[in-house]
């Protein structure tokens, strides 16, 4: 979209209820108390950042890699895995040489 | 190729759900994740072997552990772009891999590493094959919108504890296709024909197995209902719908799902839902509900994938022949009915021995593919049936299949003897000239030997041969049966009926 | 003999190969005022035992001649990279009892040169952080005290922990990680060194990830010359990271200069900020004095889009970081929080709530807002086109320069809690370190001098892609010329 829609999108200041939106998106639990405080702050960080909308930068190409450099890719050849106990050694819960979660309903 | 735009005069679909307010047409795209082939992951050197114990096929990198980083397989990356040249699509010669950001137990990282904003293959089409008893009059070509790469999340089992699901993360990071239809199909029977023709060209690539019991290849089906000429209407997704009859059956269920909720005066939800295969009914999925805002953004782990002209052109150089190709020079160039062409190409399994076979007749194609195709379908392929068993297990090897072509054609077996020793082949795996020789099942053209058994047969049947004499012709059938059967059917038969249309004055 | 804690990474290495006294003497005396260094909270693991496993082994190959580039030396780790058998938790809650059965291909490299590990030094949770006080497991103290006054000094962060134990003789050096000055904040801090190489020159396998396009080991010791040894153990490409950099690791300690004859240094303009401290500004001439003294020549640059790079960094950093994150989810390993009849999803988000501080859900939520349906292209694309023209200044001020010096920091240290109520007051701690770190340049700090109240300050040297050389030896004049001795002599 260009630059100056973009600026007039991002003004749009935020509120509890996009808050908690947000926060369930990150999953994170927030108590209403937590929602009250985050707002202004919200608001004061989104603000400062705003100021990128004054620049120009109209043709200009995003940023791709920081320094030229191209992806390398793998040859096709297994050097991994074999290593259930390693991979399930952390689990908080791990049954069977499963990961055990609480049961989810499709 | 774009869809609409098509190389030959397409009959519209006729396919109409009959609803109480009147006809309404279904609009069908599809979205098919197919595994690529390859030994190891996507972005780990795990295995991708299919059944291995739970959680065996993982690497820290698929199990997301703390600093674990993606390297992409570059075996993924040129079975990807094979299958778009396949497809007539465009290369991008720069793509790239983005994160889609959504919190499930099969994702690990919490993001599945996939290509929205840059993806490696363009727009593309196949065309579907006419179907008359299918209700697809004529060829039809179905919109490719683009092809990408990404990641498979590992499996949930929810059967093995009342409380608890449990995590396997072997298929997790698995190299996959997304290739995406435009909606361009307006019946199950279409949408059907497409995954069939897609499964086709994956396997003649060789850039996917199309197995889909193992989950191979996996359709996501958007379907929307409207009526006929009116603008589309809202879609539903069903997900992960892994055979073409349940895509078929979730589409006709989906549909006229749709159109009694409309004509109910309700409206239909852009939503995911499920297909259950023993109701044969799709549901909506509780698990996908909020779902919706994916946060796409480039991974900072990987960078651009750029290719150059000389890596596309080495694919498109080591392209194998496709269907459509194949079928055109079958039916030109070898002169086979587009039945056969069609049956023959349709798998390139079937293709293959077939060629073989031809190449074993050391003949030139087009003198012995008429033949040879026949006896491929009726015989070869009815024996295959009645054995349970696939082209590649097939008792029979092209050579020996050749062989019995060849004793045929020179006179050496009638079409009687050489279905006895296709019997015989089939049990002991000899060779075809090895049980003539051994069983003595030569056919014979020896006149005097005919002659001898041609005066028997007349002598025990003197007043038919005086019927006959009569002017009753038809009972010339029965002399030749009543020879044969004396001769064990080894006579050759031509010899049999000049010597007895002699003998019967 | 004099303390052993008084040496560095040089005086160790060269001391242990002539044998003046043996690896496990350096190693027993680190381990002795790492533990008297307790009050500082710069550990949050001791690995007493690895130390000394490494120097026995140093001890047993110097009995056969066999020397390596770091035996006998011991050294602290930021608990960011990933140690194999050792409790790794980036400072947080959520990583709580997370043993890695992996080792980070820098510790990898490190270890396979002879240096042992002293312990997992504290740092800002996730590296989330200027002032080390953001860790889940308490601040860590600077050795150094205003004169006349005892409140607690930051240390910097998010490599707090480092700086702490470097600037306090508990280690003779460690590794830190910079995404947006980390590294070079804290040097500032405490008075010791440290360098952020080209992104990509030491790979990020095994490090827990921050901010992916901008995360970068690196090394702080002492002084320049333990600092280019320091990171030339670490550095070297590495197959299993994709973003690593295919190149020889060039032999910057061997090839140190302190002579910049011919060399150009550009002092960007954009950097004389409003209202920079007089003894900030007193400091950087002080800079310019000695490299031109150096035999440098001093040249004006301008770096017009200094002033976006933070805001672009504060949108750029969180959203990497929102979704490098979402791991933490409670399924493979660290904590899990459960409440009675949760589903997934509630056990997703209690355990994330109870298992991230304040900071790091501030920066996730940031982060997975920016990204979130229609504002994706208004930050986060936006800030990677500001971030883009960020790395053009650089690349035309190389036309008229081969350096860039500034202040590492705009003030120098703070006292703990004077800065957390207002998490932008924090973030503009980072504003000069920030602009190198989006354009990947490699960029370091060396002590200065001292401000009014006796704490110390830094200078930064920003230098050319793959150029740490000119950037090490830019730092070494300024370090033979600005003789800081001083030192925070032990309260604790
Ligand atoms: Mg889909
Ligand atoms: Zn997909």
């Amino acid at each position: 979209m260009p630059d100056g829609v973009a600026a007039s999108r991002a003004t749009m200041s935020v509120d509890a209820h996009t808050v908690r939106r947000i926060a369930s998106l990150a999953r994170i639990a927030v108590t209403d108390g937590e929602v009250e405080a985050m707002v202004p702050e919200f608001n004061n960080i989104l603000g400062w950042i705003e100021q990128l909308s004054e620049v120009d930068t109209d043709g200009v190409a995003p940023l791709a890699a920081v320094i030229p450099n191209s992806l390398r890719l793998r040859d096709d050849i297994v050097t991994d895995g074999d290593r259930r106990d390693e991979v399930l050694k952390n689990a908080p819960q791990a049954e069977h040489g499963f990961f055990a979660v609480p049961k989810v309903i499709e | 190729m774009v869809s609409g735009d098509v190389t030959m005069a397409q009959a519209a679909s006729t396919y109409r759900i009959q609803g109480a307010t009147g006809e309404w047409e279904v609009v069908i795209g599809l979205e098919v994740h197919a595994q690529i082939t390859s030994n190891a992951k996507l972005f780990s050197g795990a295995s991708t072997t299919f059944g291995a114990e739970p959680n065996a096929n993982v690497s820290l990198v698929d199990a997301a552990m703390p600093g674990m980083l993606p390297v992409p397989n570059a075996e993924c990356i040129r079975q990807a772009v094979r299958t778009g040249l396949a497809l007539g699509a465009e290369i991008h010669r720069w793509s790239r891999f983005d994160r889609k950001n959504y919190f499930y137990a099969d994702l690990p990282q919490g993001y599945q590493i996939s290509q929205l904003y840059h993806p490696l293959v363009g727009e593309g089409s196949l065309v579907i094959e006419a179907d008359e008893k299918a209700g697809i009059p004529t060829p039809k070509t179905i919109g490719i919108e683009r092809l990408h790469v990404e990641q498979d999340a590992g499996k949930l089992i929810h059967d093995q504890h009342p409380t608890r699901s449990y995590v396997d993360l072997n298929r997790s990071g698995v190299a996959l296709m997304e290739i995406v239809s435009r909606p361009d199909m307006r019946s199950p029977a279409e949408a059907g024909a497409y995954v069939r023709k897609l499964r086709s060209i994956l396997r003649y690539v060789g850039s996917c197995d199309g197995n889909m019991e193992e989950g191979s290849m996996r359709a996501d089906v958007n379907v929307s209902v409207r009526r006929p000429g009116e603008p589309f209407g809202t879609r539903t997704e069903t997900k992960n719908v892994n055979s073409v009859r349940f895509v078929m059956a979730a589409i006709e269920h989906e549909a006229n799902r749709q159109v009694d909720v409309i004509e109910g005066g309700g409206a239909i939800v852009q939503e995911t839902r499920l297909f259950d295969p023993d109701k044969g009914v799709t549901r909506s999925m509780r698990s996908k509900e909020d779902a919706h805002d994916y946060r796409y953004f480039p991974d900072p782990d990987l960078l651009p994938l750029e290719l150059s002209e000389a890596f596309v052109e080495e694919c498109r150089a080591g392209l194998p022949e496709l269907p459509d190709a194949k079928r055109a020079r079958y039916e030109g160039v070898l002169g086979l009915t587009p039945y056969a062409a069609g049956v023959l190409t349709a798998d390139v399994a079937v293709a293959r021995w077939f060629e073989a076979l031809l190449a074993a007749t050391g003949k030139d194609g087009a003198e012995v593919a008429k033949a040879a195709s026949n006896w491929l379908i009726s015989d070869l392929f009815g024996a295959l049936n009645r054995l349970g068993k696939s082209i590649d297990e097939s008792p029979v090897s092209p050579a020996q299949g050749a062989e019995l072509l060849g004793l045929v054609a020179d006179g050496t077996l009638s079409g009687s003897l050489a279905k006895q020793v296709f019997e015989i082949m089939l049990e002991t795996g000899d060779d075809p000239a090895r049980i003539v020789e051994e069983r003595g099942l030569k056919q014979t053209t020896d006149t005097g030997a005919i002659e001898a058994v041609i005066a028997e047969v007349l002598a025990a049947n003197a007043e038919k041969v005086a019927e006959y004499r009569g002017g009753k012709d038809k009972l010339f059938g029965f002399f030749v049966g009543q020879t044969m059967k004396a001769m064990a059917g080894k006579a050759n038969p031509g010899v049999v009926n000049d010597l007895l249309k002699k003998a019967l004055g | 003999m004099s303390d052993l804690t008084d040496f560095g990474v040089t005086a160790l290495r060269d001391g242990f190969r002539k044998g003046d006294f043996s690896a496990r003497e350096a190693a027993d005396a680190f381990i002795g005022a790492m533990e008297a260094g307790r009050p500082l909270n710069a550990f949050l693991v001791e690995t007493p035992d690895h130390a000394i496993a490494a120097a026995e082994e140093a001890d047993r190959g110097r009995a056969v001649g066999e020397l390596r580039a770091l035996s006998g030396v011991p050294l602290g780790i930021k608990d960011l990279f990933c140690t194999a058998g050792y409790q790794t938790t980036a400072a947080s809650h959520i990583l709580e009892g997370f043993v890695p059965t992996y080792e980070s291909t820098v510790t990898a490299k490190l270890f396979g040169a002879g240096a042992g590990m002293l312990g997992k030094l504290n740092l800002d949770q996730f590296a989330m952080g200027s002032s080390n006080e953001t860790s889940a497991y308490g601040n860590v103290i600077s050795p150094w005290r205003r004169a006349g006054d005892s409140a607690p000094i930051a240390p910097g962060g998010s490599s707090g922990g480092s700086s702490a134990a470097i600037a306090a003789r508990l280690a003779p050096a460690a590794t830190g990680t910079d995404t947006g000055g980390s590294i070079r904040q804290p040097a500032a801090f405490t008075g010791i060194s440290g360098i952020k190489p080209t992104y990509g020159r030491c790979s990020r396998w095994g490090i827990v990830a921050f901010a992916s396009s901008l995360d970068q080991a690196g090394a702080m010791a002492r002084d320049v010359r333990d600092c280019a040894i320091l990171l030339e153990a670490m550095s070297g490409f590495d197959a299993k990271d994709a973003t690593s950099l295919d190149v020889a690791v060039p032999r910057w300690e061997a090839n140190l200069s302190s002579n910049l004859n011919g060399k150009k240094v550009g002092i960007p303009k954009e950097y004389r900020v409003d209202g920079m401290p007089a003894e900030i500004e007193a400091l950087w001439e002080r800079g310019i004095g000695f490299l031109r003294d150096a035999g440098a020549e001093i040249v004006d640059v301008s770096l017009p889009h200094t002033r976006q790079a933070l805001p672009a960094y504060y949108i750029i950093a969180p959203a990497e970081a929102s979704s490098n994150l979402a791991r933490y989810d409670g399924v493979r390993y660290g904590l899990r929080v459960l409440p009675d009849g949760a589903n997934l999803q509630d056990m997703y988000a209690a355990t994330r709530a109870e298992g991230f501080g304040p900071e790091v859900k501030r920066r996730i939520l940031i982060g997975t807002y920016v990204l979130s349906a229609g504002f994706y292209d208004a930050y986060y694309t936006k800030a990677q086109k500001v971030r883009a023209l960020i790395a053009r200044d650089f690349e035309a001020a190389w036309a008229s320069c081969d350096l860039l010096l500034t202040p590492t920091a705009p003030s120098a240290a703070f006292a703990l809690g004077e800065k957390t109520a207002d998490p932008i007051a924090m973030y503009l701690n980072d504003v000069f370190t920030v602009p190198a770190s989006l354009a990947g340049l490699p960029a370091m700090s060396v002590p200065g001098g001292l401000d009014a109240q006796g704490l110390p300050l830094g200078l930064q040297i920003i230098g050319k892609p793959l150029d740490e050389q000119s950037v090490l030896d830019a730092g070494l004049a300024i370090e033979e010329r600005a003789g800081f001795s001083a030192r925070a002599e032990t309260w604790w």
